[in-house]
């Protein structure tokens, strides 16, 4: 399938995947995130439950500590 | 292109939320109030020390004061007759209606991501319709073509994502100030877009 992934097109072999696999597949590791699927805010609670499909746009924004 | 009363005109109207007055509110405040936005309110529970003069719109002087006192009086020497409503408070999910609700657009300038997340929560769940400007990865120096800004709606995230500040990999001036006027531009764009 092929998504748009924090504004840059990917494309990721098979049709559906959860937001936590594309974390997996991604290699996001970092603890802090904020999660829109289609500018919807994703929780931590449903990255296991949310699917994500052909043509979604996906943010997995980085929050990391300094200001 | 409009002049600089013409633009001031607009501005002048419009209420800015800061959450934090450190390094990204502070010089964030201090770029919002010179291109002539009417309101700032701002929010930190935090006291000037030492450590915060290598990055934050502060001075010498002001060590040991509370932030948003010493940043009011700053600020206050830029334009003698500024709106600032300035709260010595810790952010919380129980203040932000009252802190925030009036704001046009609100800026995050927290230090620690957990605060970061908790605003943007907050602020996503519960003023979906409010432009939310927040920073995220600004530690170190160089790479600064790495700083840029990421949008969801009405979320924008400034910075590169990735350095976060530590003991060894500290804040500085240089990228501090370009992240906190990386969120002032965005809150000028958000206020300006479509008026001239």
């Amino acid at each position: 399938m092929k998504i748009m992934l924090n504004n840059r097109a990917e494309v990721i072999e098979g049709d559906v995947f959860s937001i936590s696999q594309i974390m997996v597949i991604k290699s996001f590791k970092f603890r802090m995130l904020v999660v829109r699927l289609n500018d919807r805010l994703i929780k931590k609670e449903e990255y296991e439950t949310t699917l994500v499909k052909d043509g979604d746009d996906l943010k997995i924004i980085h929050l990391v500590s300094g200001g | 292109m409009p002049n600089f009363n013409q633009i001031r005109a607009i501005l002048s109207q419009k209420t800015i939320g800061i959450a934090g007055a450190g390094g990204l509110g502070s010089n964030c405040a201090a770029s919002l109030l010179r291109s002539g936005v009417g309101k700032l309110i701002i929010a930190d529970f935090d006291t000037v020390s030492d450590a915060n003069l290598n990055r934050q719109f502060y001075f010498h002087d002001q060590i040991g004061e509370i932030k948003v006192n010493a940043l009011r009086e700053n600020l206050l020497r830029i334009n003698p007759f500024a709106s600032l409503q300035m709260h010595a408070v810790k952010v919380a999910p129980d203040n932000i209606d009252f802190l925030f609700s009036t704001c046009d657009v609100i800026v995050e300038a927290f230090d620690a991501a957990s605060e970061k997340e908790m605003l943007i929560n907050y602020i996503l769940t519960n003023y979906p319709e409010k432009p939310l400007v927040a920073a995220s990865g600004l530690a170190g120096w160089g790479s600064a073509e790495s700083l840029r800004i990421i949008q969801s709606g009405n979320l924008y995230v400034c910075g590169d994502g990735e350095r976060e500040a530590g003991e060894t990999d500290p804040p500085l001036a240089p990228r501090v100030n370009i992240v906190s006027n990386l969120q002032a531009d965005k809150v000028l764009e958000i206020l300006l877009k479509d008026r001239f």
